[in-house]
């Protein structure tokens, strides 16, 4: 079920040792997590993202909220007019994670449309692997995006960059440069053979996808390549074609999907 | 002294300051940096800064405050790649936060969104625009 109540996060940890301030929003949806359990409306506080900067930032509140008490009464006393302080007590989880925790296998017994002879460059970008004791696995070395697209029948093209920054929030007021980061990973997919790159973070969505006019722009030799949500691969894999929405991604994956025969 | 002009430094009373105060406000002890260049290597980012992130690194543990008239410390997008790589142990993001924090405290704006076009700013997601303001307003 959708988390009610739930508002942003804000985005990013805040970092510096005195600001305590942008730890309360994510709190505030920890604490909606265990009311949740309260309401009867579930059994665990377990809640789960599909954001990789969601991930991070409820991850680290939660981590710092549980760890340092200090700072956890300064938040606890600024929240005073919820309904209780937040416990301690939910659970922050990616959705790799939780499919992980139910098995490929069982991932793979659902797939009606396998994803045979499509190939896919996995990109986790930063926070879903860092910083190390944050991450969904190894920040070096991550396989779990690998297994899941395997599960999916798919054929994995593993690229070097699959961990290099996008060129994030500097999309904003340095859009060429952030460009040019995210033209290096892509160009490296589409030469090592890659058909589409799979990944789970909006923002990297954003720069490497719907930034791919402005990359053709300054870099002539750039072709395109599609990029999907890694949910998008498995609605399609799953067989269920309208639940992927994949008439909003730009690039439009569906002429290459096409021509493999996994779309109609 | 202009930056990165490769006149000899020395750790002097006068300088502790500055450096405890990053120290303080980043968590990180920078004196256990021992210069091996590893967040400078595995920087994505670096063709875009003046300085590298490890001279920015020795730059504080000397307590030279003209680091924060550095391009890096702006640039820096806490990727957490030098995190994961530090033989020391030190995040070095949370440095580059703590230098960015004590310019934005000064009632500094690194950047202003009422600059942005309308045309752009429609085509940015809310995802872009927070974590930018979040980064480099105060």
């Amino acid at each position: 079920m959708e988390l009610p109540r739930w508002n942003c996060c804000g985005t990013v940890h805040a970092l510096a040792k005195d600001d305590v301030m942008h730890h309360l929003a994510p709190v505030r949806v920890l604490l909606r997590v265990e009311e949740t359990v309260e309401a009867g409306l579930v059994d665990e506080p377990r809640v789960v993202t599909l954001c990789a900067m969601c991930y991070n930032t409820l991850k680290r509140a939660n981590h710092l909220y549980r760890n340092d008490s200090d700072k956890r009464r300064v938040i606890e006393s600024i929240m005073e007019k919820e309904s209780r302080p937040y416990g301690g007590k939910a659970e922050v989880i990616h959705l790799l994670e939780l499919l992980k925790e139910l098995g490929w296998e069982k991932v793979a017994k659902r797939v009606e449309k396998p994803l045979e002879g499509l190939k896919i460059a996995p990109y986790y970008g930063c926070l879903l692997l860092r910083p190390r004791g944050f991450g969904v696995d190894d920040p070096e070395e991550p396989r779990i995006m690998e297994n899941l697209l395997e599960a999916l029948g798919a054929e994995v093209v593993d690229i070097p960059f699959k961990s290099r920054c996008c060129g994030a929030y500097h999309t904003v007021f340095m859009k060429e440069e952030a460009a040019e980061l995210s033209y290096k990973i892509l160009r490296q997919a589409s030469e090592m053979g890659a058909d589409v790159v799979a990944l789970s973070c909006p923002l990297c969505m954003f720069n490497m996808a719907d930034r791919q006019g402005l990359i053709g722009r300054l870099f002539r030799d750039f072709k395109g390549i599609p990029v999907l949500y890694f949910t998008q691969l498995m609605a399609l894999a799953f067989g269920l074609e309208e639940e992927a929405h994949l008439d909003e991604n730009n690039p439009d994956p569906r002429p290459l999907l096409r021509e493999r025969g996994l779309w109609r | 002294m202009p930056l990165g002009s490769g006149e000899t430094l020395r750790l002097s009373e006068k300088l502790k300051p500055f450096r405890e105060r990053v120290k303080e406000l980043s968590g990180e002890d920078v004196g256990l940096c021992y210069q091996c260049g590893a967040c400078s290597s595995g920087c994505p980012l670096t063709d875009e800064m003046d300085l590298l992130p490890s001279t920015v690194m020795r730059m504080v543990q000397l307590g030279v405050e003209e680091v924060l008239n550095s391009k890096t410390i702006w640039i820096c997008s806490s990727c957490f790649t030098c995190q994961v790589r530090c033989p020391r142990g030190i995040d070095v993001a949370n440095v580059m936060e703590a230098l960015r924090q004590l310019v934005l405290r000064r009632k500094y704006d690194r950047v202003s969104i009422d600059v942005l076009p309308p045309e752009e700013l429609r085509e940015l997601p809310q995802i872009a625009l927070v974590s930018c303001q979040r980064k480099l307003t105060g």
